[in-house]
């Protein structure tokens, strides 16, 4: 089946084959896990553990806070040594982390498989969130709300996202092409919880394995397991096919309001990842304490997909894979267009650790001198959110907050195509990231600003009535007398 | 770092050492090398591959996609544009640097981006071959000065540099800027100037002592159509002359293809978009194309719009220049379909036989409010 075509975007070097030549692998487990508290979007979750508690492994050792937000499962058993900052590689600032010692043993939390069919929809969704699920494409943001927010819409269309258009990363690839059923089983589940009319998978053509692997397990399906109707989408290799809105304008023909979510028209997005998690949890009991990590670059001996625990350090993984093999000039997680650059590898894996690229000065093609913007329309051209990243530059130097505003700048996502064509080797990305905030809080003050000038003229009007009353009154009362 | 190293070898090591330390820490800290460790990795901000793109390698594409048609000019106009070419890239770069060393700007990678060589070879393109040096030099120095860096350098200026040079030229000196040679005509016994000839007659302001210039010079076909209609002839007769050739000037038609084909050479290599060259070359043919076929005596053919003085060169090297042109593409459509009617309207009814460098700078200063009113629809918002 053809999709529409997503606006820009590019055709980039997947660097793929890497990491996907060799089978799925399972790490040791860790004699020490740090598990931050933050490890996903929303608020951070609270500590139900004290220092020098004994846990099992997937007891649950934070709670969610607020409505976004997430359970934190111990992903071994052992003793918690510590609850402190620790630098983590999802965030600029040290992070409140549970860290964990091993004593060595095997022993689990008992969670109960769950019948599926004796759940209401609204329970089956309290469930999930109990099972600490959160997306694992790489943005973490929590599952239940995600699935209670689509539950609004009049009719769902469950979108399944195998499309892994970030160059290096292969983890969604490799699990269809080994956990096809996992996934399936997942996505009937989400279909449930949502009570989605419809669902599909999308997957870049560049995953030929993975197309038939999916497609092999749907006609081959177990009989106790409802396999909704998926239809696999294949989509053309265009970075960024599989962001989250141009997933929903590739499979709907719809396109997510500026400021919205794309449940506002009906549709939700989860990994492929996330759906075979779920049925871990649903009929396994296995919170989410482990994920697939692609270990790859050239700097690293043996590339492959691994699957680690949570709070297993890099570093630790990337010895499991061969180690460091020649000058490391750049390690990062996630893949080359977003991923971010990891100082130290004394960092645990995370819920949004997908991959861990270990570049060699040749993986990376690294920026020029920057030169001023020639305005040659590379930048607008690959932009798949349709702005002209040369006219929000040129605002953002000049800080022009309200051009900003109408040039879009907040419907920017980061995907970086723009800095990549950019002759000039404006850093661009990062300077519309960085003017963010300031434009947030202009727009933010400007509502404040609109609803005080609305009570004040509000309150001017009805004064200036009240008056008028009065005046009437008066004049009738003088009438009345005179 | 030579620096640390001797620090490090003198005896108060102490003090130095802390003293590096320091200074290290403070230095990492602000590349955003450090968030609460010392870095075993260095960091960057995404994206971490930049394709393999520069300003250089744009603009020296463009200067080979000009090849072409620097080709054809030496073969029916002589070796004249390869001085004032010379003269034009020599007088921009110097001007260029004199106005990076003014501004405090690094001169390597700013001399070195190619824009000021473009800058020198497009007016060289639009000068008479054998145009006394002063000429091109004047108008190269003004470009660059004046038009490119009293703005701000490359990328700030509003107005396409080349085009303020040369307009400059033509109102201060329309005519040296009329006197063309022919083509080599056989039946007229014209023979191109030699290099040595050219070279002679740019740099000494008068012809060597064996050719007169009534001999080699003659007007443009743009202007001679003018000057012949507006003496009461009809087009068929104005363009009977050996000036004219099968779609155009004699000459002119086959540096127009040329460039022509530069342009599509740019546009596969995706240095241009098409917005422009076409939007212009339709504004310019569909109103030639109408009136001519109400009224084939007095107005030229489309073709021969096409093919005459600088229609190729401002569709494809002129106005499509990024910096001064509109931004978005219906932006462009806009900026090129002015260009193109205004460029119509000089030839035609105007006071100059070729108008593309009003057109051009016409428009130029209408882009601000072109790029206000043509702001695409973003994702996601309201068509
Ligand atoms: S790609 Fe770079 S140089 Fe080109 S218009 Fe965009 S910001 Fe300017
Ligand atoms: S980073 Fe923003 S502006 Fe640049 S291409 Fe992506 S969405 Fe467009």
């Amino acid at each position: 089946m053809t999709a529409p075509a997503m606006h820009g975007g590019l055709r980039l070097a997947g660097n793929k084959k890497r990491s996907t030549q060799s089978a799925l692998r399972i790490a040791a487990a860790p004699s020490q896990v740090v598990l931050p508290l933050d490890q996903h979007a929303g608020t951070a979750a609270t500590p139900l553990v004290q220092v020098g508690e004994r846990v099992l492994r997937g007891q649950p050792i934070a709670q969610p806070q607020g409505e976004i937000s997430a359970w934190l499962h111990a992903s071994i058993a052992g003793h918690v040594s510590a609850i402190e900052l620790r630098p983590t590689p999802h965030r600029q600032q040290p992070a409140p982390c549970i860290v964990i010692d091993s004593d060595g043993s095997e022993e689990s939390a008992a969670h109960e498989p769950v019948d599926v069919d004796r759940l209401d929809a609204v329970a089956l969704c309290e469930h999930i969130a109990a099972g600490g699920m959160v997306g694992l494409g790489g943005a973490v943001f929590p599952t239940a709300p995600k699935l209670l927010l689509g539950r609004q819409a009049d009719e769902v269309h469950l979108i399944l996202n195998g499309a892994e258009c970030e160059p290096w990363i292969s983890c969604d690839d490799m699990l269809m092409r080994e956990r096809a059923a996992d996934i399936l089983r997942g996505a009937s589940i989400l279909c449930r919880a949502l009570s989605a009319a419809r669902c599909s998978l999308v997957i870049e053509d560049d995953k030929p394995e993975a197309i038939l692997a999916m497609q092999a397990a749907q006609s081959a399906a177990h009989p106790n397991i409802h396999v909704p109707n998926i239809d696999v989408r294949v989509v053309p290799t265009i970075y960024p096919a599989g962001g989250e809105n141009q997933l929903v304008t590739t499979v709907t023909g719809l396109e997510v309001p500026s400021g919205g979510l794309p449940s506002d028209i009906g549709a939700i997005c989860h990994n492929v990842g996330t759906a075979a998690a779920v049925a871990r949890w649903i009929d396994h009991g296995e919170p989410l304490i482990r994920r697939i990590v692609t270990v790859t670059g050239s700097g690293v001996a043996e590339a492959s997909n691994i699957e680690v625990v949570l709070g297993t350090s890099i570093a630790d993984v990337i010895a499991q894979c061969g180690g460091y093999s020649g000058r490391v000039a750049r390690l990062l997680m996630g893949g080359s267009m977003m991923g971010r650059a990891l100082a130290s590898d004394a960092l645990p894996v995370v819920k949004a650790s997908n991959c861990l690229v270990v570049a060699l000065p040749t993986d990376l093609q690294p920026r020029g001198t920057e030169m001023p913007c020639i305005r040659c329309g590379n930048c607008s051209e690959a932009c798949p959110a349709m702005l002209l990243p040369q006219q929000l530059h040129w605002f953002a130097r000049a800080q022009d907050l309200p051009a900003l505003d109408l040039h879009g700048l907040l419907d920017c996502i980061e995907c970086g195509c723009c800095d990549h064509v950019c002759p000039s080797q404006i850093p661009l990305t990062q300077q519309f990231r960085d003017a963010k905030p300031a434009l947030t809080a202009h727009r933010s003050a400007q509502a404040a600003a609109t609803l005080a000038r609305t009570r004040f003229e509000a309150r001017d009007a009805r004064l200036a009535r009240l008056e008028s009353e009065r005046q009437a009154k008066l004049a009738e009362r003088r009438k009345s007398v005179g | 770092m030579p620096w640390a190293q001797e620090a490090l070898e003198r005896p108060c090591t102490l003090v130095a050492l802390d003293k590096i330390r320091f200074i290290l820490w403070g230095r990492a800290q602000h590349d955003g090398q450090l968030t609460s460790m010392s870095p075993q990795f260095p960091t960057a901000a995404a994206p971490h591959v930049i394709a393999p793109n520069s300003v250089r390698r744009v603009m020296g594409l463009v200067l080979c996609t000009l090849v072409p048609a620097i080709v054809m000019h030496v073969i029916f106009f002589g070796a004249g544009i390869l001085v004032q070419l010379l003269l034009g890239i020599a007088t921009a770069l110097a001007a260029e640097a004199f106005a990076l060393r003014l501004r405090h700007r690094p001169l390597g990678a700013f001399l070195s981006d190619g824009s000021a060589i473009i800058t020198g070879v497009l007016i060289a393109m639009c000068l008479p071959p054998l145009a006394p040096w002063w000429l091109i030099a004047s108008g190269s120095a003004f470009a660059i000065l004046l038009a490119k860096h009293l703005y701000g350098g490359i990328g700030m200026n509003p107005f396409n540099p080349a085009m303020v040079g040369y307009a400059v030229l033509l109102v201060s000196f329309p005519v040296q800027l009329t006197q063309w040679l022919p083509p080599p005509l056989a039946d007229l016994q014209i023979l191109r100037p030699s290099f040595s000839d050219s070279l002679y007659t740019i740099f000494m302001g008068h012809l060597p002592a064996h050719l007169t210039w009534d001999a080699i010079t003659s007007p443009t076909p743009l202007n001679s159509l003018r000057t012949s209609l507006a003496m009461g002839h009809t087009m068929q007769e104005a363009q009977s002359g050996p000036l004219f050739g099968v779609l155009g000037g004699r000459g002119w038609e086959w540096i127009n293809l040329a460039l022509l084909i530069g342009g599509i050479w740019l546009l596969a290599l995706r240095i241009i978009r098409w917005h422009i060259p076409v939007a212009m070359l339709a504004a310019m043919a569909i109103p030639a194309a109408i009136l001519h076929v109400l009224d084939p005596g007095s107005y030229a053919g489309p073709l021969f719009h096409l093919t005459s003085g600088a229609s190729m060169l401002g569709a494809f090297f002129i106005a499509t220049d990024p910096v001064s042109a509109a931004t978005s593409n219906r932006g462009k459509l806009i900026y090129g379909a002015g260009i193109g009617a205004i460029t119509f309207v000089i030839r035609t009814w105007g006071g100059y036989p070729d108008g593309v460098a009003f057109a051009v700078l016409l428009m130029n200063a209408a882009v601000p409010l072109i790029d206000r009113y043509t702001i695409p629809r973003i994702y996601g918002h309201a068509r």
